[in-house]
């Protein structure tokens, strides 16, 4: 073997811990492999497989069309309710699958934490990863809904990856606050559903955003997902509420959690093995 | 070439008891957090609370040169997990430092990282990446793996269809092939059959003659004493030696028989033998007379609470000697688990066991399969040798002595007259 000479120093590590790429990038096999993981494990263990990632979405979506768009009437942008509230589904359960399922990764991973050493991070990482895979299920549903109703996209479509990276980022940083949290509290984990769905009711996935007074706006914006959701509006249905303060409010937001959440993991991550 | 790879320099290691740290208990809650602020509040006032600390490891130094096999041994609870945690960086020291020189591979388990639902495939694939070993890596060694592992026909079958022998043959062929300049081993070897064990075994000591250093740690003298050529006894957190290792058995033995052998004991609350399922509050060693000998029937007693609910409760002993080699596992009746009090006691009959240091790992098992509990080295003692009247008066062999029917007699005379 030609490697060169590593050399590594164990000892208590003070402060924030310095956030090292390299070992990442050393560790990226790891993270992938944790990915697929996760990706098969989504695919393998229900019997019907990728018919249910496609079910959830759809179902849940139709049931919201009947009671909202026909019974309610809500407004939805001025486009068909279905195609309005798929969209905001499409970028909602990227979001919340990625927070329910990193945030209680360490906890399901607790035997690779406890036996061996990689960067913890990578955990709750590669199970956004996997969420990822339902998230390009759930858009070619969409597109056939779409090519159903006849709305076809306009140039707008071409900012869709831009949405995609700020919900992830979001989801990232959030899903870090919440692994490391339930770690150290399991009892969290029980209040986590109870709070995504709360968070999805402050979010207009299933009402648009003209609901709300214009004066309350700017409160409603500090939400990052308003701002993301109605992007994906933008970018797909070509219309939405989206306004230059959500937007940055929205962005501002999302990088902010998503560094916090990277500074909050690696302070309390050196003790994981000791609570888990 | 005898370059110090490891440089271990006054580690020490902190848990707080009756936190979450503890090792008996799993995790705190939220809400007990919320709850405690005000009772942290008030006890702030005082002094610290130096007696709800403990060091798991207090000021080790020590170090290990290339391609040395260095042995670290101990009794329950002297330290040799919480330093394998620290060398393979999974937890972190609260004291001093270890300077590494090269790669370190860990081996806390067999099967790390392993899913009963994928196939062995997949598993070899994953697990690989985890402990360490890169795409390429793991492309070259596949067969070799596979072949390590005697699972070539079941390589494509999820892992959940494993028999436990396949399932631990596969985890330790994976990890036999890894290239770390260090190799960190617990004492995975204790399981698996004969067989199987002497093939890791060998695999273990190749390695070392590439160059690569081992540290291993066991319960398991037999494999100690094969494979290393230095050992550290550690005792209550502290090296009591480090030495050529049939000298440090020696003095580890000396040690254990004269301060552990107990004939009965009682725990109270706050002792560690309590996990939230199980609480254990006596055991002893019953018998008419003072002395065990090998003609003397006795009983092991327990008696422990249960806090929980189950439809089959019943108790596992593994009676080991000294030198951590089985003796025989035995189990009691399943009866109907309700919380509360349960005593047992496992009959020895006279004339079964050797003139030997012994020492009892005890299970409660819930439904036939989960163990509630696993406690080793929870009683020892000693059986010593009757006085014998023949001429003979050296150590009689064997692990166990029984007395057993035979037949012997002259068949025929012959007549030389």
């Amino acid at each position: 073997m030609s490697k060169k000479p590593i050399k590594i120093i164990i000892e208590k590590k003070r402060g924030f811990a310095e956030f090292n790429l390299a070992e990442l990038w050393e560790y990226r096999d790891v993270a992938w492999m944790l990915a697929t993981r996760d990706i098969k494990l989504r695919y393998k263990q229900t019997a019907l497989g990728v018919v249910w990632v496609i079910l959830q979405p759809l179902s849940a979506g139709i049931i919201f069309a009947v009671i909202f768009g026909h019974f309610a009437k809500m407004p939805s942008d001025g486009k068909p309710y279905v195609l309005f509230v798929m969209t905001g589904l499409l970028a909602w359960n990227l979001f919340s699958g990625a927070i329910q399922r990193a945030g209680n990764s360490l906890v399901t991973d607790s035997k690779l934490i406890t036996k061996v050493y990689f960067p913890r991070i990578l955990v709750p990482l590669a199970s956004t990863v996997a969420v990822l895979v339902d998230f390009i299920v759930s858009l070619i549903v969409l597109i056939i809904l779409m090519l159903y109703y006849g709305v076809s996209p306009g140039l707008e479509i071409l900012t869709l990856p831009l949405w995609l990276l700020l919900t992830v980022l979001l989801g990232t940083g959030v899903s870090l606050w919440l692994s490391a949290i339930n770690v150290k509290y399991r009892d969290f984990m029980y209040a986590m559903p109870f709070l995504i769905q709360l968070w999805m009711y402050a979010t207009p996935v299933v009402y648009a955003s003209s609901l709300i007074p214009e004066k309350w706006r700017w409160i409603f914006a500090l939400n990052p997902m308003v701002g993301i959701i109605e992007g994906f509006r933008w970018s797909i249905l070509g219309s939405s509420g989206l306004t230059l303060t959500v937007l940055v409010t929205s962005v501002a937001m999302a990088l902010g959690m998503s560094l916090a959440g990277v500074f909050y993991f690696k302070s309390v991550e050196r003790e994981f093995a000791d609570y888990i | 070439m005898s370059d110090v790879v490891i440089s271990v320099e006054g580690l020490g290691k902190k848990y707080t008891i009756g936190g979450s740290h503890a090792p008996g208990r799993k995790y705190q809650t939220l809400q007990e957090t919320l709850l405690s602020w005000p009772r942290k509040a008030l006890s702030s006032f005082k002094a610290g609370n130096p007696k709800n600390e403990f060091w798991a490891l207090k000021d080790i130094s020590f170090e290990v040169k290339t391609g040395e096999i260095l042995g670290i041994i101990g009794r329950n609870g002297a330290g040799k997990s919480t330093l394998l945690k620290i060398l393979s960086r999974i937890t972190e020291p609260t004291q001093g430092r270890v300077v590494v020189n090269g790669r370190i591979g860990a081996l806390l388990e067999v099967g790390t990282g392993f899913h009963p639902e994928l196939t062995g495939r997949e598993n070899i694939y994953l697990s690989g990446a985890i402990l360490g070993m890169k795409r390429w890596e793991i492309n070259n060694k596949f067969d070799e793996i596979v072949e390590f592992a005697e699972l070539e026909k079941f390589i494509d079958t999820p892992a959940k269809h494993y028999s436990s022998g396949m399932y631990m043959r596969l985890g330790f062929a994976v990890a036999a092939h890894l290239e770390p300049e260090i190799l960190v081993i617990d004492e995975v070897l204790a399981v698996g059959d004969i067989q199987f064990q002497k093939k890791c075994l060998g695999k273990i000591n190749s390695v070392s003659t590439q160059g690569r250093t081992v540290i291993f740690v066991s319960h398991n003298m037999t494999a100690v004493k094969s494979l290393c050529q230095e050992i550290i006894v550690l005792d209550n957190g502290s090296i009591t030696c480090r030495g050529e290792t049939n000298w440090g058995i020696d003095s580890y033995l000396s040690q254990s028989s004269s301060s552990s052998l107990s004939k009965s004991l009682c725990w109270n609350d706050n002792k560690a033998l309590r996990n939230e399922a199980v609480v254990f509050k006596k055991a002893s060693i019953e018998s008419d007379n003072e002395v065990l000998k090998t003609d003397t029937k006795f009983s092991i007693f327990f008696e422990f609470e249960c806090y929980v609910n189950t439809d089959h409760l019943n108790m596992s002993l593994v009676l080991y000697t000294r030198e951590g080699v089985c003796v025989f596992n035995s189990g009691s009746d399943a009866i109907r688990g309700e919380q509360g009090i349960y005593r047992s006691w496992c009959h020895i009959p006279a004339n079964l066991l050797n003139s030997e240091y012994y020492t009892v790992r005890i299970l409660v098992v819930k439904d036939t399969s989960t163990a509630l509990i696993d406690v080793d080295n929870i009683i020892s003692f000693e059986v010593t040798d009757i006085e014998r009247n023949g001429a003979w008066h050296g150590k009689w062999i064997g692990i166990v002595r029984p007395t057993l029917q035979w037949d012997f007699r002259m068949e025929q005379k012959n007549d030389c007259t």
